[in-house]
């Protein structure tokens, strides 16, 4: 065939004529697809019914089994788990008794608090302490008015309780995720042969939909926060273990090669110098693993957590926009909150100062306060738990301005909506489902073939075979549609934005403080109200994958350029590069690496998505997953949610491939 | 909020309270719960499953027992149902979860404690002022007026009407019940109960078209004032047998089944706390009941607690004698 020879003729190094061929024969067959599926016989334009493997069942009753009857010796393999699941609930139980329950004694309808928990008062104040004593004397003042303002909000609106409830899981949750992170981070650097794989199993641990694990995860941990725990580390732990082995593989080998003629230890070596320098990157990796955290608080809710989630999720049903909205805000304020606080930690370690060097006392501040503190609260109570009475709430005006823009701009939206659901979406969407999947799945191969060569092309083609074998086809063509789209348009809007972003301080402070609110403010609370003006269906499903995914493209743009060396512009300036060269030359090369984890992070979130998008009424694999989820059938759940993973890693892999390709060509590293 | 200090709106109430607990616990002393370790009951997230899982727990701690409450996802309870991480759920819905409920007492691991007495309904729904752009409704047959389908028409759907119908996973056969009665409209899926409502809502306000999946127990029919459609009545035949009902070639020409909303609990939990599995089997709740208190949850914004509490206090006749194994 064609395809051979030209295989052959770029092996002998000719390259560009084979490529442009391949490209010309792929858009010839996009084109004629009408046609070449009137020529082909039906088996091969749709996949056939008989040809499907089941694959779902099986999965679904040996996953049973093992929960329900398989054993080691004595022990079924669930009671293990679950033991396991209650060694990890301790420190949980502990966190909430502290913050949030207190102790109780007595029963039935008797039951008192005998010791309370830690009293807002008491809170605020210890919370400000510690951000003083991690900010030190230049961050410390901006951090600590932040911190009170924050926790002001969660006390005024009367959420403080349910607040401490998520704190102690997303605390936990992060902890976990952070520290496995840098330890599989840092052993895949050490070790290269397990690099690949370990970048492969975190693109499907963050792809494959949180509700296709949800049932599995239930067997065998049982009901309550520890579950909950899991599914949190299993989706926040991916952009830890990328930021970690991105940073340590830019450590410059002189930096390391000089701490080693210092005469410092492995250990040493790795604490003091590597992870320093690396810090920028793990500072990324550590704010988008708490945004992770944070992200999964109203799904874990569903699953015995709790807290701020399921008074968001109880909202949402009554379609008290405006009290989901305000939970919402109090999940930001915890995110920003802990981010910040990480970060200036993580600045503090780096930097090696010791933190007495600011000369207050914050130990014996902190004890003195608290006893102040919790004494006032027993006083007068409204120190413990803010009373109902004088709670604020702002609910009403959202839902008033929500209505508003409802029936005033009702007319312009819908025309706009209906014009992109009608002259773009539905052709794209029809063209594609109507492609036959052999073709499909040609193509991919040719794809991966272009872009990294032999190999690869069989890999993402067997991938793509997964899906048609296992009868996902449709659907799964439906989330293509919808995520393409979706990833499109969040890197047509948010790479400039990152890049113009970029050139000021304050600048990136404002847009962070926008991409944390659009990260972690539970997706169902601006959905909604997307949804009572684009109707359901899959107009609703883009803006809710755009909203989401435009955050790690305007991020990771924002962090790229600016992080370009300032030597390295002064030195353009020097010669007189013009804002293009210096664009083209200087700032584009350095921000590469950096940029290329973002498009990774784009897709990966716009993916992450499909789960969200199954709620507004799509037909995609997230639908699958969702009704495969409400018909307790853990097997469909899983093997959607791999094909869900198989279409993420097929992008990546090639997006990865090409772009090394590009780089080497242009000589820049990748 | 109200302008009179906390402490004096809220100390009445205080004493009040007080006042019932004692002189019901003094009662409830002579009952000792089989056991003190806490019952745990699965809630979810919609207002009559917390509103009844509050009576039920208040009535359980009025015997001694320990109660708490576990936040639950609808579908995905099971799990936790047969590994006793929760003892009882109060609203098990056959319309969405009879399969799952089936498989799940089959396991020998779930009991079925019994109807609550509520029925679900649901049904095509449509706001009143519908009424006057399809003047033949609530009779179903006026729905086949291809008139009657453009005035509920999007843009995406024109000429046919667009119907709103549940989650794909509810099921409900509307595509087969549109194409078996020739209605000129095209079945459209919400992704969640939220969006529906969210849909209607928006329409509502803007007096827009709209026919949509409207179920009950639930706040909107009774914030929006509307009508089901009126289908010919669901009988079993008219799912299985193409024969039944005006249509002879196809199955689903009739209306919705009405179902049971159901309680369950964990099988092993029985030796533990028999008499309190005695008091949720006991317990009846009818769709006239919780309608008011799901009101006050839901559109006059009191809590669940308020709410579940004043009516225990207020319904001691009612309840006293679910509890008849503890001697009240």
């Amino acid at each position: 065939m064609a395809l051979a020879e030209t295989g052959r003729m770029g092996g002998m190094g000719w390259r560009v004529a084979p490529t442009q061929m391949a490209l010309m024969a792929a858009v010839l067959a996009l084109a004629a697809s009408p046609v070449l599926a009137g020529m082909l016989p039906a088996a091969l334009v749709d996949y056939p019914k008989q040809a499907v493997i089941g694959l779902a069942a099986f999965t679904g009753s040996w996953l049973t089994w093992l929960a329900r009857e398989a054993a080691i010796g004595p022990l079924r393999i669930a009671e293990i788990t679950r033991g396991l699941a209650n060694v990890v609930e301790a420190p949980i139980a502990l966190l909430n008794t502290l913050f949030a329950e207190g102790i109780q004694a007595g029963r039935g309808d008797q039951v008192r608090t005998v010791v309370p928990p830690l009293s807002w008062l008491a809170g605020i104040g210890l919370a400000a302490l510690l951000a003083h004593m991690v900010g030190g004397r230049q961050a410390g003042p901006k951090l600590v008015a932040l911190i009170v303002v924050g926790l002001l909000y969660i006390v005024l609106f009367g959420f403080w309780t349910d607040a401490m409830f998520t704190l102690t899981n997303v605390i936990i949750s992060a902890v976990a995720a952070i520290a496995l992170g840098i330890w599989i981070g840092t052993k895949a650097v050490t070790h290269p042969r397990i690099a690949a794989p370990v970048e492969g199993l975190m693109n499907v641990m963050q792809t494959v939909p949180v509700f296709s694990y949800l049932v599995p995860t239930l067997l065998f941990l049982g009901y309550g926060p520890s579950a909950a725990l899991v599914a949190t580390v299993i989706y926040a732990l991916p952009p830890m273990v990328h930021a970690t082995m991105l940073g340590l593989r830019g450590v410059p080998p002189e930096v390391v090669e000089f701490g080693r003629m210092a005469g410092a230890s492995p250990r040493a070596l790795f604490w003091k110098i590597r992870l320093p320098v690396a810090l920028p990157q793990l500072a990324i990796g550590i704010n988008q693993t708490i945004m992770a955290c944070l992200n999964m608080v109203v799904i874990a809710s569903m699953i015995g957590a709790g807290g701020l989630g399921f008074l968001v999720l109880t909202a949402l049903r009554k379609l008290d926009i405006g009290g989901a909205l305000q939970a919402g805000i109090a999940i930001v304020v915890l995110a920003v909150i802990l981010d910040r606080l990480s970060l200036a930690a993580a600045r503090l370690a780096a930097s090696g100062t010791r933190i007495r060097s600011t000369g207050i006392p914050h130990g014996r501040l902190a004890l003195g306060w608290f006893a102040l503190a919790s004494i006032a609260a027993l006083l007068l109570p409204a120190f413990q738990s803010w009373p109902k009475e004088l709670t604020l709430t702002t609910a009403p005006f959202w839902n008033g301005l929500v209505s508003w823009i409802n029936i005033h701009w009702f007319e312009p939206l819908d025309a706009f909506r209906s014009f992109t659901l009608i002259h773009i979406m539905n052709p794209v969407k029809a063209y594609l489902l109507d492609l036959p999947w052999t073709l499909v799945i040609a193509l991919v191969m040719l794809g991966g073939w272009m872009a990294g060569g032999a190999r690869l092309g069989l890999t993402v083609g067997a991938m793509a075979l997964f899906i048609a074998a296992t009868g996902f086809w449709d659907p799964a063509v439906t989330s293509v549609y919808l995520v393409g789209l979706g990833t499109l348009l969040s890197l047509i809007i948010g790479l400039p934005f990152g890049y113009v972003v970029s050139r000021r301080q304050s600048w990136r402070d404002a847009a962070s403080l926008v991409l944390d609110t659009l990260q972690t403010l539970p997706t169902l609370v601006y959905l909604l109200p997307a949804v009572m003006v684009f109707r359901n269906g899959d107009f609703s499903a883009l803006v809710a994958i755009v909203s989401y995914a435009i955050a790690p493209a305007v991020r990771y743009s924002m962090h790229a350029f600016a992080g370009v060396p300032a030597e390295r512009l002064e030195l353009a300036a020097m010669v007189g590069a013009s804002r293009w060269q210096t664009f083209k030359w200087v700032r584009l090369p350095a921000a590469f690496p950096t940029l290329l984890l973002g498009l990774n992070q784009t897709i990966m979130l716009a993916i992450a998505m499909l789960v969200i998008t199954a709620l507004v009424g799509t037909r995609d694999l997230g639908q699958q997953v969702f009704i495969a989820l409400s018909r307790a059938k853990p097997g469909d759940g899983i093997i959607a949610g791999l094909c869900v993973a198989a279409i993420a890693l097929i992008a990546d892999m090639c997006l990865k491939a090409w772009a090394r390709r590009a780089a080497a060509r242009n000589g820049v590293e990748a | 909020m109200t302008g009179r200090p906390f402490w004096k709106t809220c100390m009445p109430k205080l004493l009040v309270s007080l006042a019932a607990a004692t002189a019901i616990s003094s009662a409830a002393q002579a009952f000792e719960p089989e056991s003190n370790d806490p019952i745990i009951i699965g809630t979810f997230n919609w207002s009559s499953a917390m509103i009844n899982s509050e009576i039920a727990g208040i009535i359980l701690q009025k015997l001694g027992y320990t109660v708490e409450y576990l936040p639950m996802d609808d579908s995905a309870r099971y799990p936790g149902f047969e590994a006793g991480d929760a003892t009882f759920a109060l609203e098990t819905w056959a319309t969405t979860q009879k399969i799952n409920l089936e498989t799940s007492v089959a396991t020998g691991k779930v009991l079925d404690l019994g109807e609550t007495g509520m029925q679900a309904k649901e049904e095509w729904w449509y706001p009143i002022y519908m009424k006057e752009a399809c003047p033949g409704l609530p009779n179903w047959e006026a729905l086949k007026d291809p008139k009657c389908g453009e005035a509920f028409a999007a843009p995406e759907t024109a000429p046919k009407g667009r119907y709103l119908s549940g989650p794909v996973d509810w099921g409900g056969g509307d595509v087969e019940r549109v194409a078996a009665l020739g209605l000129p409209f095209e079945v459209v899926n919400a992704g969640t109960d939220a969006g529906m409502f969210a849909e209607l809502q928006a329409a509502y306000e803007r007096k827009a078209p709209i026919m949509m999946w409207v179920y009950a127990p639930h706040w909107a029919p009774a914030k929006f004032e509307g009508e089901w459609v009126d289908f010919p009545d669901y009988e079993d035949a008219c799912y299985t047998d193409p024969a039944w009902g005006g249509n002879p070639d196809a199955t689903h020409d009739c209306g919705k089944p009405e179902g049971w909303i159901k309680k369950m609990g964990w099988a092993e939990g029985e030796k533990k706390w028999p008499c309190a599995y005695e008091v949720v089997r006991n317990f009846k709740m009818d769709n006239a009941t919780i309608q008011p208190l799901i009101g006050a949850v839901d559109l006059d914004g009191k809590t669940v607690t308020e709410v579940a509490q004043g009516w225990v206090d207020a319904n001691e006749a009612v309840w006293k004698p679910w509890a008849a194994c503890a001697g009240l």
